[in-house]
């Protein structure tokens, strides 16, 4: 099959356009997973920050929604595994000790959430111990993942710098996200805490998100050529632009939100909480979208296009109206659950 | 050793440790939906404590399956990326239908079923548990579709070596899936059965005779003894149609070389492959062939018959061996439980102390029914169609192998921690129960 720039010449049907509507299935549940998953990832990583009775009600804020959150993560592996069985094997055996590693936090921290409040009082502090330990290593192997992906699974001491690099960026993207949720979801004194870890996380994210940027094309020459040609540059200007107003945002809201919490003014306070997440999580979509096109149509950059990759366009399909039968309605009772906990987090009990 | 044998063990490893939590929580969710409604019909308060204290044992199931599951979907692709390659496109959708039809439904109904009890309607409540059991048992009916579809592949085609569905009605319901779906729901139920029973005999032993223990105790045994004939019935019923599609599987959990008419049931023997017989075999004479063909002179296949293409002998031999044994002590124990409890109204000690024992033989039969099923089926990955060396993965050894001891370390504790809270939770006992409270609204957004 002859391709000019990875996208196939003289395909036609649905062996041309269902790839393109699963790649598009499945970076929709990645972003999902990686904001939503984020934010309680997030919170546990400032769980040691806080103090006993906070870490209570900082579980709470996330206990109702982190099972489902990490389902998407099964959706998108799902998905990779379904949509384009070749990459799956190639892109998961590349990084093998990272999800490894990834895969031992995610336990760790999934059971902890549990085992903390049942077992004996003078163990608690040592599941505590685990669920920030997992967090932590969970938000770093993902970012080392996306490092190795975009390197194309190099293993130069570059390439491993590179991968580590988007591993500290990416925490610090979640410890955003972690703080920002939490300013949203608790008030008083651990809403104040919070405010401050995310001016620090926020800082940590810019330079993230401004390092990743600028290093990607100069890891892959195609990535390069793709934004640095003439009248794309144009195109694409809004999205660094974008970012970086953004951050901009989030910083005043941040500012501000501090002075109120300092000047104890509640009502700032409640009118303005939700601002540092969902200005957060627009900076996230927006690195998604940036990353998407420097990568769009390979799964493995210059090596696994999605349509070398793809499964069969009968099983596509079976798939595809699954799909759209089940989407909307994991999304309708996915709000309908956000709603039932909506507000401050409280204290939460069984039955 | 090699990445393929290190492979194996990787897998074995995760989803052993997997299943253990589905197999509970499964039963469980449908146990506390039961106590639920009969709270609700007979406004006995015993049932809600008996609720409270089973919800927390089963949110610590749900949170280690759930883990341990998502370690399962990264699986597929490193240790068998041949798998993926030679019937992804059969594998795929089934996985893919698991996801969408049950694992968010699970997981968003869980959230609302353990801490929404205050937050919505009653009604809304048992629909949520409602929910979140079916989404577990749906669970249970797509992954066993697809592996009852490799144990016996039907609605596809090979093309260039490919398999492509051809039939999805034929590929779901595949000659299989009834027999493994009801033995498996089945053993779920013995599993938590047995768990109930053992947990409340353990506090009435401790001198902890609240009402819901009594109950929970009783539950827990009659639900065991009318179970566990069903399952035996199914469990023979599954063997029957073994024999009818994997011969070699049969043969090498009866310890049979030869094929023979009036075969023989052999109780107790070592099978030892260098010879191709089995030692220190005790055997009763044409019973397997009554069994096994429902006739005194049917004929049996024996190993010697696929001198290649069969599985390793002893380890399917001895997990049949464990999975059968377990079996008849339930049926046993629960049997004489049940007529006690009808009788006296009560247990013995000694009895009580049988049923803690047993709190978790369910657990040791269902790991050794899948070993009997799955080693079962070697040298095939998928039956007749792939062979489980050309799956393996080219992950280097030493890759596996640090990540299998990380795994290990991590399963073995956690195992550990998992039946240390469950006794732990028995020995504190119920707690009062919680002040309802209002749910306070501030702030504009979440
Ligand atoms: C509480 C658990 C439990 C108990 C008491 C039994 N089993 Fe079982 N058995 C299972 C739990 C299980 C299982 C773990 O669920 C398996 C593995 C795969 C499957 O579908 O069920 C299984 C597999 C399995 C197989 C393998 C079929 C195959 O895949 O080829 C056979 C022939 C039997 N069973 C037969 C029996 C008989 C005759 C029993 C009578 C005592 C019995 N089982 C008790
Ligand atoms: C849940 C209980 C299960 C247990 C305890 C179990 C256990 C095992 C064991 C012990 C093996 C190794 C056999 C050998 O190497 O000789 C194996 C193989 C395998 N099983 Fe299962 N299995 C289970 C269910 C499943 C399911 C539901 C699937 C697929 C949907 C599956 C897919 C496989 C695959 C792909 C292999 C090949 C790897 C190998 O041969 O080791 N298993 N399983
Ligand atoms: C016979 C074997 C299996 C059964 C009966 C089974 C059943 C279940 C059930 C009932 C759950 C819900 C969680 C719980 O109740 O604890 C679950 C979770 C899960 N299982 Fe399995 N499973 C099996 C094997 C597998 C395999 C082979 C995979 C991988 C492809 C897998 C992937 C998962 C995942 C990803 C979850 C987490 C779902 C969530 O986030 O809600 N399971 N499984």
């Amino acid at each position: 099959m002859t391709s000019v720039a990875g996208i196939p010449v003289g395909l036609e049907g649905p062996a041309f356009w269902l790839p393109l509507v699963f790649v598009c299935l499945m970076g929709l549940a990645m972003l999902l997973y990686v904001v939503l998953d984020g934010y309680d990832l997030g919170v546990g990583i400032w769980l040691r920050r806080a103090t006993p009775e906070q870490r209570d009600l900082m579980i709470a804020s996330i206990g109702p929604f982190w099972d489902a959150n990490e389902t998407w993560l099964v959706l998108g592996v799902g998905l990779l595994l379904v949509a384009f069985p070749l990459a799956h094997g190639v892109i998961l055996g590349g990084l093998y000790l990272p999800v490894a590693v990834m895969l031992a936090g995610l336990i760790l921290r999934g059971v902890a959430f549990d085992f903390r409040v049942k077992v004996k009082a003078e163990h608690k502090p040592r599941w505590d111990a685990a669920f920030f330990a997992g967090s932590l290593l969970a938000s770093l192997a993902q970012g080392v993942m996306l490092g190795q992906l975009i390197t194309g699974f190099s293993t130069t001491p570059g390439a491993l710098l590179f991968a580590g690099f988007i591993g500290l960026g990416l925490t610090a993207g979640y410890a955003l996200l972690g703080a920002a949720w939490l300013v949203m979801k608790t008030d008083g004194e651990l809403q104040t805490r919070a405010v401050g870890w995310a001016r620090i996380a926020a800082w940590g994210t810019g330079a993230g998100i401004a390092a990743v940027s600028i290093a990607t094309p100069m890891v892959s020459p195609a990535i390069f050529a793709k934004w640095f040609t003439l009248p794309e540059i144009f195109a694409l200007l809004p999205i660094p632009i974008m970012s970086a107003a953004l951050f901009v945002l989030l910083q005043i809201f941040l500012a501000r939100l501090a002075v109120d919490a300092q000047r104890g003014n509640a009502r700032g306070l409640r009118r303005w909480g939700w601002a540092p997440f969902v200005t957060s999580v627009g900076l996230f979509v927006l690195a998604f979208l940036g990353l998407s096109y420097s990568l769009f149509p390979y799964l493995v950059p210059d090596r696994i296009s999605i349509w070398d990759a793809a499964a069969a366009p009968e099983s596509l399909q079976i798939v595809l109206y699954g799909v759209a039968v089940v989407l909307p309605a994991i999304l309708l009772y996915t709000v309908f659950a956000y709603r039932v906990f909506w507000g401050k987090a409280e204290a939460l009990e069984y039955g | 050793m090699d990445a393929l044998v290190l492979a194996r063990i990787q897998f074995a490893a995760n989803i052993s440790f997997h299943i253990l939590f589905p197999t509970l929580s499964i039963a469980l969710g449908w146990l506390l939906l039961f106590f639920k409604l009969r709270l609700r019909a007979t406004g006995d308060q015993s049932w809600m404590a008996l609720y409270r204290f089973w919800v927390k044992v089963f949110a610590l199931c749900f949170a280690l399956g759930v883990v341990s599951g998502i370690t399962m979907s990264f699986q597929f692709g490193t240790n068998w990326p041949g798998f993926m390659l030679k019937v992804g496109n059969i594998a795929g959708p089934l996985l893919a239908y698991e996801v969408l039809t049950a694992f968010f439904m699970e997981a968003t109904f869980l959230a609302i079923m353990l801490f929404g009890m205050n937050r919505v309607s009653e009604r809304v409540h048992t629909l949520a548990t409602a929910l979140v059991c079916i989404g577990t048992t749906l669970s249970a009916f797509w992954i066993l579709a697809l592996n009852s579809w490799m144990h016996t592949p039907a609605g596809f085609e090979l093309r260039d070596g490919v398999a492509f569905a051809t039939d999805w009605w034929a590929i779901v319901f595949n000659p299989s899936l009834p027999y493994r779906l009801s033995h498996m729901l089945l053993a779920c139920g013995l599993t938590a059965a047995f768990l109930l029973a053992g947990v409340s005999a353990y506090r009435w032993l401790r001198g902890d005779q609240a009402p819901e223990v009594l109950k929970g105790l009783k539950v827990g045994v009659w639900l065991a003894a009318i179970l566990i004939p069903l399952q035996i019935v199914a469990g023979d019923l599954h063997g029957l149609n073994t024999l009818e599609h994997q011969p070699a599987k049969v043969a090498a959990m009866e310890g049979i070389w030869e094929t023979q008419a009036r075969a023989p049931a052999v109780l107790f023997a070592i099978p030892d492959e260098a010879t191709r017989s089995n030692r220190y075999e005790i055997a009763i004479p044409g019973l397997a062939s009554i069994y096994l063909t429902h006739h005194a002179d049917g004929v049996v296949q024996g190993l010697n018959d696929f001198p290649d293409l069969h599985p390793k002998v002893l380890p399917v031999f001895w997990a049949f061996r464990i999975m059968v044994g377990m079996g008849l002590l339930m049926l046993a124990l629960s049997w004489t439980c049940a007529l006690m409890l009808w009788r006296r109204g009560g247990l013995p000690p000694t009895l009580l102390r049988g049923l803690v024992l047993m709190s978790f033989s369910g657990w040791v039969a269902v790991i050794a029914g899948w070993y009997v099923t799955e080693i079962g089926r070697q040298p095939w990955l998928v039956y007749g169609v792939l062979k489980t060396v050309d799956a393996a993965s080219t992950v280097p050894a030493t890759m596996i192998a640090a990540s299998l001891a990380m795994y290990l370390t991590l399963y073995a504790t956690l195992i550990v921690a998992f039946i240390a809270v469950v006794f732990y939770l028995a020995r504190k006992g119920t707690p009062p129960p919680p002040s309802p409270h209002e749910p306070q609204m501030s702030g504009a957004l979440p």
